[in-house]
């Protein structure tokens, strides 16, 4: 599986790195803000996309706006530290297919990996 | 405006400093009795600012003594960094978003958005806070070693950021 981690900081890209290499991933791409996602996805071609929330540039919420807009149905994961229900409905609402509040243990962001892959799976 | 910040605030920013430090460090953090009004010109080498904009405005500033923010980055990142990488001002940057995040979602109920992290680095800096804000600085006692969340907010939209004064 192929998946790119977008988040501005990289210490935050690194530790998402090594917990996907931890699960087996290791193709991993990385992108440093909304922008520079658009840019990379097409030639990544990802299974999966971690978006970080607060970048500068172009924000994770514009940035699955305009994927989403693009037609791809690729899964993407919300990573981030916005935590109010208000905004996971507003991310739920522009595509995100699911959740993950900073800070996250690799065991969470396991789970919400393979909840995520496997509901897309199953979907008719 | 009384210059003691409400103690919601004052817990909110406790639950997520202890959360992020149990989370991404596997360690306790213990806390010494925060100190309200405006903050002491305090001593620090790294400091790592973050502003909050909305129903609450305001900075947060994580205030770090150079050995522990070194001790602190090296168990975040899973590896020791220099302290004038880019890496170290990075990984300090992103603590400080998490304890921001965490604690303005416990905000009851306000809207507030956080900026990205600035990083200062220089030995004994000061941070000076803005004229007319309810300022608070909470020790903070890591096995990292000590070191201090001060959070200075001098707007507040729905509620009241101070407690009441006594009548």
């Amino acid at each position: 599986m192929r998946v790119m981690v977008i988040d501005d900081s990289k210490t935050m890209r690194n530790i998402e790195r090594s917990i996907l290499n931890q699960l087996g991933y290791t193709e991993v791409e990385e992108a440093c803000n909304g922008q520079d996602a658009l840019t990379k996805v097409a030639a990544f071609n990802p299974d999966l996309l971690l978006v970080d929330w607060n970048m500068p540039n172009m924000d994770g919420i514009t940035f699955v706006k305009a994927y989403r807009e693009q037609g791809h149905k690729t899964a993407i994961i919300m990573v981030t530290t916005e935590n109010e229900k208000t905004r996971v409905i507003e991310a739920i609402k522009a595509g995100v297919n699911n959740y993950v509040v900073k800070p996250f243990t690799p065991e969470l962001l396991g789970e919400r990996i393979n909840d995520t892959m496997a509901k897309l799976e199953s979907a008719p | 405006m009384s210059n003691a910040l409400n103690p919601i605030y004052v817990t909110a920013f406790i639950e997520a400093t202890q959360n992020v430090f149990q989370t991404m460090l596997r360690q306790d953090v213990s806390f010494g009795k925060p100190v309200p009004g405006r903050l002491p010109h305090l001593q620090n080498d790294v400091s790592a600012i973050i502003g909050m904009t909305g129903d609450v405005v305001g900075t947060v500033v994580l205030s770090l003594p150079a050995a522990t923010a070194s001790k602190i980055v090296e168990c975040f990142v899973g590896s020791p960094i220099d302290i004038k990488n880019d890496d170290f001002a990075d990984a300090v940057g992103e603590l400080v978003n998490m304890i921001s995040g965490g604690a303005k979602a416990k905000f009851d109920g306000q809207q507030v958005r956080i900026s990205c992290p600035s990083v200062v680095i220089g030995q004994g800096h000061t941070v000076q806070q803005p004229s007319g804000s309810v300022c608070i600085s909470i020790p903070c006692e890591s096995s990292c070693g000590g070191f201090s969340v001060d959070v200075s907010i001098k707007k507040v939209g729905v509620s009241q950021a101070s407690e009441p004064a006594a009548a």
